[in-house]
């Protein structure tokens, strides 16, 4: 085992990575970043230095702008590891990973800047071959130039679902429907954080453009649906909703579903420092201060994996750890100006968030299921039904479950299932989900072969 | 139009292609993508089977957190296809259940 020391080790290329690890070698500290893809971009920026002109073209703007970042990471002299799996991370900055065979390096501080995932969909039929995350099939387009071989309908609500239909549309791809779960009571929920949406004109204008674009397509949109469902046997064969009182039945073999991104928090979860549950978003953060320090150790988090803030905001935060990094080593005394500047930015990047968050909040029906047959834990097969059981019969949290039926013990170790089992039990208990907490989550986070660590 | 396939990758001409097999049949697929979208686009729509009720699954995330996309690959059980790229004579092979513990089994790829 190789046990470089640096001063900063950053976990994740995408963009909170990317513009910390530029900020820190700006102010000339050492950093090596981990990136579990083999590609710089994370998800938002994916295949940003191969994907051809065509291929940007459709994606917009937005993702090309990536490329400034991307470009401006390569003359940065970060050493870049990608294709590495950080499987432990210590309080105190030791970083295990594997890549081919198993590694450690020690940080003086380590950011964590693992993303954003796509929300669970817990609805019938969800695990069938052919239903899939919206976000998944954009990085199937990103990564492959994949465009859905027939008519595809796309459920759920939130920006990126409508960014992929407008990408689609673009591109030529044939959208069956869109089945939108965006309910009446999102736009007064909404109501009070337009003024905000309207200081982040700039996003909220995209979005209407995207929106529009979507109606002038004749594309059918069913505006309101709920109680989303998926039929098949052994492939997807149709979704099933109500729309405006009455029962519909789309058939199709490709249904994108997507109800808004949360943060993948399993790394920062994974060093047992402290999170909270964030009723606006519905997920877990971990608990920083304003520039992202987890308490008083090594660890800093930036970008989605502390919150949701989107691709932009995500790189201020970034540089913002950075900074902050920077004066905590003794290597930049003053940060005071570059901080204020970079704390505008941040506030110009995120005043369109709170309108979001309330506007395209997820239905509780498809967050927290009512039908006991919806499978919760994809990995070991543990249904809404059986978990609402357990908690009859005295399970209080979700570690429990996992002693009742497995549940959260599978491959993903809980990634899936991990806020719909909060959640549930939160309901049964009749208490909030901060009482109810999350699955502990342990080392190794990845899987690791016991080969891994023989040379 | 029926479909074989969930996802379509459009004939590049310029596009360099290797050569991987899915339970042995070959599949030609452009190079640099991962494993999970060459066999979705190949026609794949059954990667793996549940390990409780051997119900058919694929890929739900694309980006390593779901774990649904696991095949086995060059004889190593249970590898994420969509976090690993297609290399020239890659071998794969869907993956049935659980991981059983192979003891001597052969070298990681």
């Amino acid at each position: 085992m190789s046990g470089d020391v640096t001063d900063l080790v950053v976990i994740g290329a995408g963009p909170a990575g990317l513009a910390a690890a530029c900020e820190a070698r700006a102010l000339g500290l050492s950093v090596i970043l981990l990136d579990e893809q083999t590609t710089i971009g994370g998800q938002i920026y994916r295949n940003i230095e191969a994907a051809p002109p065509d291929r940007r073209e459709i994606l917009g703007e937005d993702y090309a702008a990536g490329q400034k970042l991307a470009a401006e990471f390569r003359e940065s002299g970060t050493d870049y590891r990608g294709g590495t799996s950080v499987w432990n991370v210590t309080t105190d900055g030791t970083v295990d990973y594997v890549g081919g065979h198993t590694a450690t390096v020690t940080g003086r501080c380590v950011l964590m800047a693992s993303g954003a995932m796509e929300r669970p969909f817990p609805i019938k039929g969800w695990t069938l071959p052919g239903a899939m995350g919206a976000g998944a099939a954009q990085i199937l387009l990103k990564g492959a130039g994949a465009m859905p071989s027939g008519p595809v309908v796309l459920a759920g609500c939130g920006p990126l679902l409508y960014l992929l239909a407008w990408q689609y549309l673009r591109a030529g791809a044939e959208i069956g429907a869109v089945v939108d779960t965006t309910d009446a009571a999102g736009y007064v929920r909404a109501l009070p954080h337009a003024l905000g949406a309207l200081m982040g004109w700039r996003d909220l204008s995209k979005g209407l453009k995207l929106l529009a674009a979507l109606k002038r397509s004749g594309v059918p949109v069913y505006s309101g649906a709920s109680a989303l469902a998926i039929e098949g046997e052994a492939a997807v064969e149709a979704l099933t909703f109500k729309h405006r009182g009455k029962p519909v039945r789309l058939s199709a073999s490709l249904v994108l579903l997507h109800q808004g991104v949360v943060p993948n928090t399993q790394l920062s979860l994974s060093t047992g420092l402290e999170h909270h549950w964030n009723s606006a978003q519905l997920c877990w953060q971990p608990v920083t201060d304003e520039w992202g320090r987890m308490g008083d150790s090594a660890l800093y988090v930036a970008g989605d994996s502390r919150g949701i803030v989107g691709a932009l905001a995500s790189a201020t935060q970034g540089r913002l750890a950075a900074l902050s990094i920077a004066k905590q080593l003794g290597a930049a005394a003053d940060i005071a100006q570059r901080a204020t500047e970079l704390k505008r930015q941040l506030a110009g990047r995120t005043h369109i968030r709170p309108f979001l968050d309330a506007l395209y909040r997820p239905l509780t029906e498809h967050r927290v299921p009512s039908r006991d047959d919806v499978t919760v834990c994809r990995c070991e097969e543990v249904t809404a039904g059986q978990i609402r059981s357990y908690v009859e019969l005295g399970c209080l949290g979700p570690n429990q479950t996992k002693t009742f039926g497995r549940c959260g013990m599978g491959p993903c170790q809980g990634r899936f299932c991990g806020l719909t089992v909060t959640e549930l039990i939160a309901e049964g208990r009749g208490v909030d989900p901060e009482e109810v907490g999350h699955y502990r989550v342990r080392p190794p986070i990845k899987p690791v072969l016991l080969g891994d660590f023989v040379d | 139009m029926a479909t074989d396939t969930f996802f379509s990758i459009p004939k590049s001409t310029a596009a360099r292609t290797v050569t991987i097999t899915f339970e042995g049949e070959p599949l030609s697929v452009p190079a640099g993508i991962s494993v999970a979208a060459a066999l979705l686009a190949g026609g794949v729509k059954n990667f793996r089977s549940s390990v409780v009720g051997g119900r058919p699954r694929a890929p739900y995330c694309m980006m390593g957190v779901c774990f649904e996309c696991l095949v086995e690959i060059d004889g190593i059980p249970a590898r994420q296809s969509c976090l690993i790229p297609v290399r020239e004579g890659m071998a794969i092979r869907r993956q049935i259940g659980a991981v059983e513990l192979q003891f001597g089994a052969g070298e990681k790829a």
